[in-house]
């Protein structure tokens, strides 16, 4: 274990990947110049002993982007793809929906579409509505597509890999505020497999059904609840496609309650399949019904006060669960 | 120059494309099949003048039209035909019908439903071809319609600028759906070459009923796209005409569809083909005659096939959706 930056854990993680795999690219905007988006690229030639051949600076053309990595992924190749943030999606969602998840199968699985397309997504401050959005419902109803929130940097660098590693095409969605935060990454070869929730935190009153970057907003929500008497487990969904059902049922079996908690708009946001489903599957061990946690229902607005009110944060965690066991 | 057998192997192809689409009209309208059948009756000259320029492996990707290209590049009428029923024999297991079909073993990496929706794939397969340090080009067919689209202009930019062996091929049949080229108000330039000119690509425009003349073309680009140096990109638009409706079952109320029909049998590139290797006292009428017979019976040997061959079973239903 080493403590590292969830940007240098993603940034090892591919460049381990690359020098062992060289059906591995990295296509992305501004790669050469400012390293990515985010510049969360930086250090990337370094870590290759300078060699960029692996390294693909685009022009601003997500659509082709995305696009040319289907292609390059039918022809067998391995891409790593950076959409810049979660708002240029939009732009190329029948590369994603229609090229990328459908090929395999409508194809008879002639070709596999084995490719990564990195995501940062949520609001940080004052961004504005072109910036923030989290979209990872949008794609969690796509069959074809895996859907990898990860939650911290030793979970960034586990799941990356994975997601490199397998032959579906993966939405890896990156919580912009990760990529500073720090943790403790294990090293070498680790990989995290899909479809395994993780539990973050035991506990016996009730279940935080969480992921990506509300994992560690819902710690802190435990710990203040701990302090109030309620025990909280905290699940760590990591993907939501595939979606470990049994882990999440088994949790709410035993402490009776849910609370399901995203940063993305409430509405039509991916709680209400988790609430669908602890409602349907688990209903009889449910001593309340399930709650729900999501942003307000508009465009995420730039003026701070405003933007505070979209923030999913530990405290409306805390107040829905208080609610709940009152 | 072509020798006999070449001329006899791509009088063959186009011939198995008119046939099958033949079949496939006959099939469609019988209701032995159903869903989207869009024919390529009147183009065959194209797809077969690219394709008799290319390797097998060499790329291509399709459109909704794709029956053409995946006869000239190389594929078995047998699963083809069984595609297009649904049938567990079919190319794709039955699970992408007409508008998916697709053959990855010669190289035909799909039918698009969406229009517009291969250039980018052809770009990412010219991209792998280059890191897996194959010769391999890619081409993409594509319509008069479809270069309207934006990912036409991300893909030829991005292609010419990475110096990537990609071929757009321009279908244009005059028509989009039911759309006029020339006189729907939908193209700022109607010469759409002149769109290569903006990435700086080699361009041709050629009568795309005349499978000699796409052929010289193709060719030169093929040769500058496999051993050039720089923008190795080329672009080939081949004039030519859509005999039927956009798909079967449409009753073509845009247009005089006995008079679109005319035109084919006017200027039909099958003939056109036979009336040039006659003149050169290449093949013969009897030459012809044999091809024709010999394509009958393999179009009825996969319709059989086709008939014949079992739906797939109920657990193929998540088959080939994730690892």
């Amino acid at each position: 274990m080493q403590k590292k930056s969830y940007k240098d854990a993603t940034l090892e993680a591919l460049a381990e990947e690359m020098g062992r795999d060289p059906s591995v690219f990295v296509m992305a905007e501004d790669l050469h110049g400012r390293g990515g988006g985010l510049s969360h690229y930086l250090g990337l030639k370094e870590l290759l002993n300078g060699d960029t051949s692996h390294m693909l600076d685009t022009p601003i053309s997500e659509t082709a982007i995305v696009s040319s990595a289907v292609g390059a992924a039918l022809s067998g190749m391995r891409p790593v793809i950076d959409m810049r943030f979660s708002n240029c999606l939009p732009a190329c969602m029948d590369e994603l929906v229609n090229q990328a998840a459908k090929s395999r199968y409508m194809f008879g699985g002639q070709g596999k579409v084995s490719m990564v397309v990195r995501c940062p997504d949520g609001i940080v401050k004052m961004q504005g509505a072109h910036h923030t959005d989290c979209l990872e419902a949008w794609f969690a109803h796509i069959p074809g597509l895996q859907v990898v929130v990860p939650s911290c940097p030793a979970e960034g660098k586990g799941l990356l890999k994975t997601a490199i590693r397998n032959d579906n095409p993966v939405i890896f969605l990156e919580h912009k505020t990760l990529f500073k935060t720090e943790g403790d990454v294990p090293e070498g070869d680790y990989t995290i497999p899909f479809g395994k929730a993780r539990i973050a935190r035991e506990g016996r009153d009730v279940t935080l059904v969480v992921y990506g970057v509300m994992v560690n907003r819902a710690l802190e929500a435990a710990e203040v609840l701990a302090a109030k008497g309620i025990d909280a487990e905290v699940l760590d969904l990591r993907t939501l496609t595939p979606l470990d059902k049994e882990t999440i049922l088994a949790s709410v079996r035993k402490t009776g309650r849910a609370v399901v908690a995203h940063e993305a708009v409430r509405h039509g946001g991916f709680g209400g399949e988790l609430s669908a489903t602890i409602s349907e599957e688990a209903f009889s061990s449910l001593k309340s019904p399930v709650v729900r946690i999501g942003a307000p229902f508009v465009p995420i607005p730039v003026s701070p006060h405003l933007e505070d009110q979209c923030r999913v944060l530990p405290q409306n965690i805390v107040q829905a669960v208080c609610q709940m066991m009152a | 120059m072509f020798s006999k057998e070449e001329l006899l192997r791509h009088y063959e192809t186009m011939v198995k494309i008119r046939k099958f689409e033949l079949e496939a009209k006959r099939a469609r309208e019988s209701g032995d099949i159903l869903g989207n059948v869009h024919l390529y009756i009147g183009e065959e000259a194209v797809a077969t003048g690219v394709c008799a320029c290319l390797s097998l492996h060499d790329r291509i990707e399709s459109t909704h039209r794709g029956h053409g290209h995946t006869i000239a590049k190389g594929a078995d009428l047998r699963p083809m035909m069984a595609e297009l029923y649904g049938k567990a024999t079919g190319c794709c297991k039955g699970k992408g019908g007409s508008q998916h079909i697709a053959d990855f073993q010669v190289g035909m990496l799909g039918a698009n439903g969406i229009v517009g929706g291969g250039f980018g794939l052809a770009v990412g397969a010219a991209l792998a071809a280059r890191f897996q340090n194959s010769d391999a080009i890619s081409v993409v067919f594509f319509g008069d319609g479809a270069i309207n689209r934006g990912p036409f202009h991300e893909s030829a930019n991005m292609a010419a600028a990475w110096h990537l062996p990609v071929i757009f091929v321009c279908e244009n049949n005059g028509i989009a759906c039911s759309t006029q080229h020339a006189t729907g108000g939908q193209q700022a330039v109607l010469n759409l070459s002149k769109r290569a000119d903006s990435y700086d690509m080699t361009s041709y425009v050629v009568n795309g009923n005349d499978f000699f003349a796409v052929q010289a073309a193709m060719e030169k680009l093929v040769q500058r796209a496999r051993n050039g140096e720089g923008n190795r990109c080329g672009f080939l638009e081949c004039q030519t005409h859509r005999a039927l409706g956009h798909n079967v079952g449409d009753s073509q109320p845009y247009r005089d569809a006995e008079a679109a029909w005319a035109r084919l049998e006017a200027d039909d590139p099958i003939q056109n083909f036979e009336r040039r290797c006659l003149t050169d006292g290449v093949l013969t009428r009897e030459d012809f005659d044999m091809v024709s017979a010999h394509v009958d019976s393999l179009i009825e040997d996969a319709r059989r096939f086709a008939v014949e061959s079992p739906y797939p079973e109920p657990d193929e239903l998540y088959a080939d959706l994730y690892d």
